[in-house]
């Protein structure tokens, strides 16, 4: 099996693991199935070995005392989050979280937007835990737009950057604007949700979970929908089985934009200098979708800064 | 054809289906069996439409949609770059 991220003996260890595992979990004969690479990416490494998937996480990301006290969170909330199964492992220094495998979603199906939107809404209503970390700030937008090289499309995504609030920007050390503070996911996208065992389905990946204002884990189909990209259709779903869920991120009835304005434009910019980063890095001209988040910038600078 | 008002030169349209005989002269409109009707339908199903959603301020105009719905047989609505969007941090 080969991998993108990780050298053979780490994917080896892995697979060991996830055998290991198996055997203290269920009694199913899992660890003879074949495994599997589910996630590839960004130095996260996935794999499903029977009805466990184990993720090698990202070698640069914070893993101590936070990630405990979001693992523990995690499984407080089981009807709405996979949980890892344990405590995180050291593999070389790398930290490693084992989970029940559930089925992620598939593209080509209708997508589950209403069933994203109710777990998000009962995530956003769960009571905040005094000890349950801070999501903190959206860093990654202002490191994208960092990653930035030249050229016209750079202009754009940076001038519809220079539009957010500065906290959101990372020039001081504030943190976000006092707010109600919810139980967010922090990085919700439909990559994030999988169906478990039970047939119901799950959010996924902890590592960005926390208190924090729920209008972020709408942002990326916020954006999506503002830039063309996602069909009105799809984005009224996800927004009206999320306030028939009674989720406090939008009012329930009036404008939503006025609290999703600000994440929505965050995101359309993160996105769209992720596309442009990835043009340039294959030296190939923006595709139609990519060229509509990079036009959305341009709108985002005519509208002038974030209120 | 000859308009009957002014006998000058009748042009035929046809707009959304509905074929409109128009004189180039006198501008006036001739319009076939039923299809007064099929315009009032149509007129009343533009006035039935739900309204746009509303979107901020800087949102896409509603015509501007870069991923078409194209029915079932080519079901392939999230390919590509939109893929990644929709399913990658």
């Amino acid at each position: 099996m080969h991998t993108e991220t990780v050298q053979p003996g780490l994917l080896a260890r892995l697979i060991e693991i996830g055998r290991e595992s198996a055997g203290h979990v269920t009694s199913t004969p899992s660890a003879a199935a074949e495994p599997e690479t589910l996630y590839d990416r960004h130095g996260v490494l996935v794999v499903r070995v029977g009805d466990l998937a184990v993720k090698l996480h990202q070698a640069d990301r914070e893993h101590g005392a936070p990630f405990l006290e979001r693992i523990r969170l995690a499984a407080t909330v089981p009807d709405v989050l996979v949980a890892p199964l344990g405590p995180p492992l050291d593999v070389d220094g790398r930290t490693v979280t084992v989970y029940p495998y559930g089925e992620p979603v598939d593209p080509q199906q209708k997508l589950p937007w209403e069933e994203g939107a109710r777990l998000l809404a009962a995530l956003h209503s769960t009571t905040v835990p005094a000890d349950a970390p801070s999501w903190g700030r959206p860093a990654r937008v202002a490191r994208r737009v960092s990653e930035l090289g030249h050229g016209p499309a750079v202009d754009v995504v940076r001038r519809a950057f220079a539009t957010l609030p500065a906290w959101i920007r990372g020039e001081n050390g504030d943190g976000p604007p006092d707010a109600a503070e919810y139980l967010i996911h922090g990085d919700w996208h439909l990559g994030q949700m999988v169906r478990a065992q039970d047939g119901r389905w799950r959010l996924i990946d902890i590592e960005d979970l926390g208190r924090g204002d729920p209008a972020w884990d709408l942002a990326r189909p916020a954006a999506l929908y503002s830039a063309g990209v996602l069909h009105p259709d799809e984005w009224s779903r996800f927004l009206g089985a999320y306030q028939e869920a009674g989720g406090p991120a939008v009012p329930a009835e009036g404008d939503p934009w006025t609290s999703l304005d600000v994440p929505a434009r965050s995101l359309a910019i993160q996105i769209a200098a992720t596309c442009v980063i990835s043009a340039e890095r294959e030296d190939r001209p923006l595709n139609e979708p990519e060229q509509a988040m990079v036009d959305a910038c341009g709108r985002i600078s005519a509208a002038g800064d974030a209120a | 054809m000859h308009c009957p008002k002014c006998r000058g030169v009748m042009r035929t349209y046809t707009r959304s289906g509905v074929h409109i005989e128009q004189c180039d002269s006198c501008r006036g409109i001739f319009l076939d069996y039923g299809e007064l009707e099929a315009l009032a339908q149509m007129e009343s199903q533009y006035r039935a439409a739900p309204p746009p959603a509303a979107a901020p301020g800087w949102g896409a105009a509603p015509q501007v949609q870069h991923h078409h719905h194209h029915g079932a047989r080519h079901h392939r609505p999230h390919g590509g770059s939109v893929f990644h969007m929709l399913f990658t941090t």
